[in-house]
């Protein structure tokens, strides 16, 4: 079963223990600047979003890899970079239509998000359940059970 | 090791940024923040200084864990010599710029001279400049946080700022940070505006790393915030209603302050509470709280971000303030509402965004305002002196005019920039100034609370909660329940809270986390980062250390045994209503004992041996 990370904004309160949690995982520091998980604050509005590559089906940045340093990896669904093989042309920094994938100018690679191979440390530091790790299948699940709850006995629904 | 090792010094006499070594040895003595950056202070400057002249020197420091992903460890303290008390100043914030300048490589900055025009401090990891600050000198922090971002094309900079109120020399300034955190209290604030420093803008990249032990680091952080979660006020209480949820518990204990002190229960207290802020409002039916907000790291989360009602008097023709921004918190709600008896919640949340907006102190500024309405009420300050308005207790026209003055900095604003205390006697009634050392008091009512009069009494920055929060055992049970009544006891409970608050801010770690966390809790995060041994028992010892060395310098300033005392009000005027009806607070029967317990002579001096036993020799 692939798994997802699943953002609900709504929860999060803008703490960056993600992105701490991302770069110690990821850089061996704590350093926000490094994470690829990112926490926006809409000050005027009060919200926080956590944002991230959703590991798109038919990758953007994989497409445009002119060295094929970017792979799929068949367990986790997660699209990798092969720091190896990686020149940092950074075209998979334009193709990537959400702007998740990032030219890191200390190594000269471009960083993004791997799942940590599949047991994010993002979810994990997440203390609002803000950032889950869930069935890739299931994204729905939760909503579908908040709105079924509220469903009254007897109601037929409309499809 | 955690600590970059690394100092920024500027010179604003000369205009230079120059790094230098942290004194290691001072830092396995000190731990960092509070403790670390009062060392450098005592030692650089005469305690006699003008605390608004070029000698004296204001540090903005990090703690050893600052930067971290220990929850809460996002924390920096600005320390300076106040000129509200002529004390140590040492105010505490959270946000994001504390991390920001561990992150661009440095445990501190040390600021001295006086600069010859307004600048700020442009500092990118490595690279620190003084730039002007001209076009931003005479405007609101607000203002200045989106004028710096602009100017340096940057979202990511993070910004510290000093307001009007500042510039005009209010002598509660703060210093603002990510627009509605601040290093709130003394006055820390107008001695930055004093050096003709506007604004400190960071971005720092480098990150945090020199962890001793990663693996039991995070082992130990990891324990930590489990019991942040788990515990009830941490956990829940916090998260959902900010320190907020205190004000019915308070109130409901006659311990609430009222109407400059004269009353300690407040009728229209629920109006003003953390469970008022969900209540949705008539006009749009949205609560004033909007969400709940974490600093850096933290994952308690207890700040309010709050919108004020747009058909509300003091906004109605202003959309500026429409949007979300810090909300109340318990000790500026209690100060801008109950202290003037104002029970109007947009009133409230409209003068906290002023504080924030321009850069004052709201505890400082709400007790101010409410002995100018005593005054008022008195027939010693008359319309005359008000413009025309009746500083009534109760107005929130009069909370909202008087917050608008003291943004202008001018008329009867500057006045109550003064402070109560030079307010009182400048309208010849000293007594009804509610200070301790020329700080206004918190939230707390000593006739209900024995033992906040014993801390306020002793605290070395004046009136303050953050000293020594007995509290949370008084009231709370944490860390376990003792009689707010009682005297019995309460002197080594306050000492016992000095000192592991003094240990508190010195780790880089929010003082929330002691309602769930004890030094035991905090000990093995500082081990697990910081080179050295680092038990609880170090850090308690290692806050008794900082709490006689910060007594040293007030001692020096001039500070003696006699400003340990409280208002007469607080010692004669019985409590009127509620479970401390009858009482006034007993502090001579708590003192004595409590110099004893500290090791001081009984005119409140440490002795030699209490010296010689924690290495302040």
């Amino acid at each position: 079963m692939q798994r997802s990370l699943l953002i609900d904004a709504g929860k999060c309160t803008g703490c960056l223990q993600c992105e701490l949690a991302c770069s110690f995982e990821n850089e061996g520091i704590f350093n926000p600047s490094k994470s690829r998980i990112r926490v926006f604050t809409f000050h005027q509005q009060g919200r926080f979003v956590p944002y991230t590559c959703t590991q798109c089906a038919e990758a953007w940045c994989m497409q445009a890899c002119p060295v094929d340093a970017i792979a799929y990896n068949a367990a986790t669904g997660a699209k990798t970079i092969l720091d190896s093989a990686c020149v940092g042309c950074k075209v998979c920094t334009i193709a990537c239509p959400f702007g998740t994938v990032n030219y890191n100018s200390d190594t000269g690679k471009v960083v993004k998000c791997d799942l940590c191979g599949g047991d994010p440390a993002c979810a994990k530091a997440c203390p609002t359940m803000a950032i889950t790790y869930v069935d890739a299948d299931q994204t729905g699940y939760e909503k579908m059970l908040t709105w079924a709850a509220r469903t009254d006995a007897g109601a037929s629904a409309t499809t | 090791m955690a600590w970059t090792g690394k100092i920024l010094r500027v010179d604003l006499t000369a205009g230079t940024c120059s790094a230098e070594e942290l004194n290691r040895n001072w830092a396995q003595e000190y731990l960092g923040q509070r403790g670390l950056a009062t060392k450098y202070l005592v030692e650089e400057i005469d305690a006699q200084i003008d605390a608004l002249g070029p000698d004296n020197k204001m540090i903005m420091a990090t703690g050893a864990l600052t930067g971290t992903m220990a929850s809460t460890g996002g924390r920096y303290s600005v320390v300076t010599k106040s000129p509200l008390t002529g004390c140590v100043a040492c105010s505490n914030s959270g946000g994001f710029i504390g991390a920001e300048i561990k992150n661009a490589g440095w445990d501190m900055i040390i600021f001295e001279g006086k600069a010859p025009r307004p600048v700020y401090l442009y500092l990118v990891n490595d690279k620190a400049e003084l730039l002007s600050a001209d076009e931003i000198w005479g405007t609101s922090v607000w203002h200045s946080d989106e004028w710096l971002h602009s100017k340096h094309q940057d979202p990511m900079l993070r910004i510290a700022a000093v307001g009007r109120a500042a510039e005009a020399g209010c002598l509660y300034a703060a210093i603002i940070n990510d627009l509605h955190r601040a290093a709130g209290r003394s006055g820390v604030g107008t001695v930055m505006a004093s050096k003709n420093l506007k604004a400190v803008a960071v971005r720092g990249t480098k990150g945090v790393g020199n962890i001793k032990d990663p693996a039991r680091f995070m082992e130990a952080v990891n324990a930590g915030k489990k019991v942040l979660a788990e515990n009830a006020v941490t956990g829940q209480g916090l998260p959902s209603y900010g320190t907020q949820v205190l004000m019915n518990v308070i109130n409901e204990i006659g311990a609430l302050p009222a109407h400059n002190m004269i009353d300690v229960q407040f009728a229209g207290a629920q109006n003003v509470s953390g469970e008022a802020m969900h209540e949705p409002r008539r006009s749009d039916g949205k609560p004033n709280l909007t969400t709940n907000a974490g600093c850096f790291g933290c994952t308690i989360a207890c700040g309010r971000i709050s919108t004020i009602d747009q058909g509300h008097f003091s906004v109605e023709h202003k959309p500026e303030y429409w949007g979300n921004s810090g909300g109340l918190e318990y000790e500026a709600a209690w100060a801008l509402g109950p202290d003037t008896g104002v029970d109007d919640l947009d009133a409230l949340t409209y003068a906290n965004f002023l504080c924030n907006e321009d850069g004052f102190d709201p505890i400082s500024f709400g007790s101010t305002l409410a002995a100018a309405m005593e005054l008022f009420e008195l027939g010693a300050i008359t319309t005359d002196d008000t413009d025309g308005v009746e500083l009534k207790f109760g107005s929130a026209e009069a909370l909202v005019w008087a917050t608008e003055a003291m943004v202008k900095g001018e008329g009867f604003g500057r006045e109550l920039g003064l402070g109560s205390k030079r307010l009182c006697e400048k309208y010849g009634h000293p007594e009804l100034s509610m200070t301790v050392k020329g700080q206004e008091f918190p939230a707390y009512d000593p006739r209900g609370i024995q033992g906040m009069g014993l801390a306020y009494a002793t605290s070395n920055r004046g009136a303050c909660h953050l000293r020594g929060y007995t509290v949370a055992s008084e009231v709370l049970g944490i860390p376990e329940k003792t009689d707010p009544l009682a005297t019995d006891g309460k002197a080594g409970l306050v000492k016992a809270f000095q000192d592991a608050t003094a240990a508190v801010d010195s780790s880089g770690l929010c003082l929330f986390t002691t309602f769930a966390w004890s030094l035991e809790d905090i000990a093995p995060q500082v081990d697990g980062a910081c080179e050295g041994d680092w038990s609880a028992e170090r850090m308690a010892e290692l806050g008794e250390r900082i709490w006689n060395m910060e007594r040293d310098f007030n001692l020096r300033a001039g500070i003696t045994a006699a400003d340990d005392t409280l208002p007469k009000r607080l010692l004669k005027d019985a409590a009127k209503t509620g479970p401390a009806k009858g009482r006034v607070n007993d502090l001579d029967q708590m003192l004595p004992e409590y110099y004893a317990l500290r090791g001081w002579s009984k005119h409140g001096v440490p002795t030699d041996a209490t010296r010689q036993r924690l290495g302040l020799t």
